[in-house]
């Protein structure tokens, strides 16, 4: 019998990944830290047209884009005069399965099948699992959706719940956990017991079933305002999200837009506690997944990671639970449109950038989601208040994470506020060699570093002297 | 209560005991198992609280303690938020002048 305790599984980890993707990661790899990224990209994913192709039978993507003209004029009035750009919003809530992860759920169950396996496996508590059932449910494989769903009392967040009943909704089989990173050994073990494929998150087919997102804004931006849009804001968790739709982007030739990164501030909070696990009200699109994945690419459930959003991304910005409510309530209220909240993210930060940048710009927001029973505003901040938070008007800047969510007195308290891009570029380049044990980089390994950080060698080798690493 | 062989049925089963416990986990995670639930037909009679296995959905078969039979949702929209119904009447009154005008 199989040795199935935690470290003699994790020890199999390289050995059942590479039966349950179908890709050899050794043959993208350099000597030293790097990885040649552009070469698995291409070797393994798919071109914009295949995409488009595949996405198109299923009827994922080009979803339309809404101007938000009452929540801009709203913006103006808590702007100086002339500011306040036009905001608009790409209804990804419209895709199959209600969110952006169908493009990246079709991309991979499409792969799956080609490839010949009988089923698929992700391990999620988001829409990315609705996602992958109801591709596999289109694609006629089976399906099995790994969940972090109760505390230890048995107590789960509303919105995975609900998750898990979309899923099952789908015919997938939802496999339900207490919190811990050991999910990932429960999730390697089905792999191996059933021999279905690990549609991660983030494969390169995965990602670059995003790009399809990036590429259709620009082209519908440009038949609408005729040009493209002067900033784009994603919600940025495991990082796909921004990569899939920069790269999509650069592709369509819009390389002047700003890419700008946006998550919800949990700082604080411990994503692996089972005593926070039920104090945060975001599960997703927060800086617990946000900081960690844009640092370290390579933590996800691949050997290297398609999803590393650092090397688009010109700006990361956060705002708080609070805010992000307070703006999918405004949605609702005065645009009509009833969706997120956890999408909602990039809207709240845009309605924020926005009150900087000049009339005549545009801002996008680049995705919604669905909403409904436990996913929902009400339900989530009924969930929190039963949980002791407490929920009141005010400063959003004088929100404690898993203690309070304010929401702001007035929209102009909505307020983005940056991190610090050069310090995030600089544990880009410390995580890089820290977690491969090297005390010297190579001119390659530099040139991977200027590709990982998106910025120029000098910035490179002022932050290696920094970490006393010899080149 | 009785369970048939075939009910539908959610059981419960201790994956890793707090020993077996990866060492990364933060302290209060530690002292308490992980856990897993998951739903599937019972493969024998049986009655709740009892181990059983069953077949899930894409076939596999498990074991653990029947939890629940004929499990569904209890998810909701919560209890009523009151400061959600302040936003709205707030921003109308921002932008369009409250019941001064009628659009």
């Amino acid at each position: 019998m199989k040795d199935n305790t935690y470290q003699a599984v994790m020890s199999r980890k390289n050995e059942i990944m590479k039966k349950a993707i179908g890709i050899d990661y050794a043959t993208f790899e350099n000597d030293g830290i790097g990885f040649d990224y552009e070469k698995m990209m291409r070797e393994t994913g798919y071109t914009l047209e295949e995409m488009q192709k595949i996405q198109g039978e299923t009827g994922v993507g080009n979803t339309p884009i809404f101007e938000l003209k009452n929540l801009t004029a709203l913006a103006r009035k808590c702007s100086e005069k002339g500011k306040g750009a036009r905001i608009f919003i790409k209804d990804e809530g419209g895709n199959p399965s209600g969110s952006f992860k169908a493009r990246r759920a079709a991309n991979a169950v499409h792969h799956a099948k080609k490839l010949g396996y009988k089923g698929v496996i992700a391990a999620t508590s988001g829409n990315y699992g609705a996602a992958v059932a109801s591709q596999a449910a289109m694609q006629g494989l089976k399906c099995i959706i790994v969940q972090e769903t109760f505390d230890s009392k048995g107590l789960g967040q509303p919105e995975i719940v609900e998750k898990a009943r979309k899923c099952e909704a789908y015919g997938a089989e939802v496999v339900q956990l207490t919190v811990g990173p050991e999910l990932f050994y429960h999730f390697l073990l089905l792999l191996e017991e059933t021999g279905y494929f690990n549609a991660s998150l983030y494969t390169p087919f995965g990602i670059a079933g995003v790009e399809t997102l990036g590429y259709e804004l620009s082209m519908q931006m440009r038949e609408r305002v005729g040009k493209d849009p002067d900033v784009v804001v994603c919600t940025n968790a495991g990082g796909g999200n921004l990569t899939g739709t920069a790269r999509g982007l650069i592709k369509a030739g819009a390389t002047d837009t700003v890419v700008v990164g946006a998550s919800v501030d949990l700082s604080g909070l411990h994503m692996a506690s089972d005593g926070q696990f039920n104090k945060k009200s975001f599960t997703t699109g927060h800086t617990g997944f946000g900081l960690p994945f844009a640092t370290y690419p390579d933590r996800s459930d691949v050997p290297r990671s398609a999803a590393r959003p650092m090397r688009y991304m010109d700006r990361y910005v956060t705002v708080t639970q609070g805010e992000v409510f307070y703006m999918t309530e405004a949605l609702a209220q005065i645009e009509g449109l009833e969706r997120g909240p956890a999408g909602n993210t990039s809207l709240a930060a845009a309605f924020s950038i926005a009150r900087e940048m000049d009339e005549d710009q545009v801002i996008i927001v680049q995705e919604t989601e669905y909403t409904g029973a436990g996913k929902h505003i009400q339900p989530q901040l009924s969930f929190a208040r039963d949980n002791g938070i407490e929920i009141k008007f005010g400063n959003p800047k004088d929100q404690i994470p898993g203690v309070n969510i304010i929401l702001p007195k007035h929209p102009s308290m909505i307020k983005a506020i940056d991190l610090d891009m050069e310090k995030i570029r600089k544990s880009v380049v410390k995580n890089a060699v820290q977690n491969n044990n090297v005390t010297s980089v190579s001119k390659a390994d530099i040139a991977f570093l200027v590709d990982e950080t998106g910025m120029d060698e000098a910035f490179v080798t002022e932050t290696l002297k920094e970490l006393d690493i010899k080149f | 209560m009785q369970i048939k062989k075939g009910d539908w049925v959610k059981v419960h089963r201790i994956i890793l005991t707090c020993e077996q416990r990866a060492p990364q986990v933060p302290e209060d995670t530690k002292k308490v198992p992980l856990e897993m639930w998951v739903k599937g037909f019972a493969q024998s009679d049986s009655e709740l609280g009892e181990e059983v296995t069953v077949k899930t959905i894409t076939g596999r078969l498990e074991t653990g303690k029947i939890v629940e039979v004929n499990p569904t949702y209890s998810h909701s929209f919560g209890n009523f938020i009151p400061e959600l119904l302040q936003i709205g009447i707030d921003l109308k009154d921002i932008l369009f002048g409250g019941d001064a005008d009628e659009r």
